[in-house]
């Protein structure tokens, strides 16, 4: 018997972000409404964190409205319906069901369905990674357009007496839709992870042990000075190999977008990576705080509705949070 | 090659100084980190890794607490070279 020789999926050479969406918890939490249980003061935040306020979502809104809200306003950004999307990766780590994904209700919610749907767990990588992702599928043929969202209400995931990092966090989704594209629009991806650090960004405990009756709700902890040393110093390697690699000089970035963690990471980034003043940061974080997987594109969407970068400039973003896990590639901004 | 007390004691308070804008002169062995120039947990990382570079050094996160003035970093320091 001859067996027959397999077609396998090529798709097109070139990929970008076609549209992006945001959304951002309805409520301005001050550094004042936080600081009792945690016996600090706002100076001391806005010392620490570069945070001023952070917006979270009320009791009535969801992760999945949120992530809603950023979907639908990336596809019709992108000029296209939900019909024309085949796959919806959803990157989240506070929708609190192990199943089924969040991203199979999205797809529904904006009219994608039957397209393929996924969480990532990423935390605050997450949407680099569905980047990374949504580039692979598409180039390689296996979807058209894919809808990437990173959603989070962080605010579910708190403790309030939590110094460590609770009170940086914020509620927010961001979207953006990848598909084909006459030019490169999305450089290589960089990533990788390092379990041998998982407790460096920590849930406080597992659901078995909240089964079991042997812890309460489980929050986000942090070691927040080896945090920082990791984020600080061993990130900015990262960036400059994505740069490398989608053959841009530093010189040549344009935007440079990096997971809202914290105004001194930022800073120490920018120092490591020896930027021009010239490039634009997103410092999204002051008045929106840390909003994990949705931080980088909400920081993007302000950087271009305020008109500090054009629509076709090139931003370096990096993501990078508990796993630990990292990513970054420099792309040409919709 | 490695450096000396005086040689570490130096090139630490350059990395002080440079961090927190203290003058050199101002980074002396009793001094605390924290009480006396004022330096927060993650400014100790930034000298830290600095002085990791520095000098060819692993100082682990797990240490730093203890360093609590000059003199320890430069004792802690001057001993991983050996």
């Amino acid at each position: 018997m001859t067996r027959p020789t397999l077609t396998q999926a090529t798709g097109p050479a070139h990929t970008r972000i076609l549209g992006l969406g945001a959304a951002r918890g309805e409520l301005t939490v001050t550094n004042d409404e936080l600081v009792g249980p945690i016996d600090s003061s706002d100076e001391w935040i806005r010392q620490r964190t570069g945070i001023v306020t952070r917006r979270r979502a009320g009791a009535g809104t969801d992760v999945l409205d949120l992530a809603e809200i950023a979907a639908n306003d990336a596809i019709k950004n992108a000029g296209l319906t939900g019909a024309d999307i085949d796959a919806v990766l959803l990157s989240t780590v506070t929708y609190f069901h192990q199943t089924p994904a969040g991203a199979a209700i999205i797809a529904d919610r904006v009219g994608a369905t039957p397209a393929a749907a996924w969480d990532i767990s990423a935390a605050c990588a997450g949407y680099c990674y569905g980047i990374g992702q949504a580039d692979a599928l598409v180039r390689a043929g296996t979807a058209r357009n894919v809808l990437v969202i990173g959603a989070e209400k962080m605010s579910d995931f708190v403790d309030p007496t939590d110094r460590s990092i609770s009170f940086l966090l914020g509620d927010g989704a961001g979207a953006v839709v990848v598909g084909a594209s006459d030019t490169p629009g999305i450089g290589p991806t960089v990533w990788g992870s390092d379990g041998s650090q998982a407790q460096a960004i920590r849930q406080t405990h597992s659901w078995l042990d909240v089964r079991d009756g042997d812890a309460g709700w489980p929050t986000l902890r942090q070691e927040g000075p080896t945090v920082f040393k990791w984020a600080g110093f061993q990130m900015a390697p990262v960036a400059q190999q994505a740069m490398a690699a989608a053959g841009v000089e530093p010189e040549q970035i344009e935007a440079f977008i990096p997971h809202q963690a914290n105004m001194r990471i930022i800073d120490q980034m920018i120092k490591q990576l020896k930027l021009p003043e010239s490039v634009v940061v997103g410092r999204d974080i002051a008045d929106t705080g840390n909003t994990s997987a949705a931080s980088i594109p909400l920081a993007t969407e302000r950087l271009l509705r305020e008109g500090q970068v054009d629509s076709g400039a090139l931003a370096l973003q990096i993501g990078f949070g508990a796993g630990l896990v990292y990513a970054a590639q420099v792309v040409v901004l919709p | 090659m490695a450096h000396s007390e005086q040689e570490v004691l130096a090139g630490l308070a350059e990395i002080v100084s440079e961090e927190t804008g203290l003058p050199t002169d101002s980074v002396l062995p009793d001094k605390s980190f924290t009480d006396d120039l004022d330096i927060d947990s993650l400014s100790m990382m930034t000298i830290v890794t600095l002085a990791e570079e520095k000098f060819s050094v692993r100082i682990p996160d797990d240490e730093v607490k203890n360093l609590a003035t000059v003199g320890d970093a430069v004792s802690f320091i001057t001993s991983a070279q050996a």
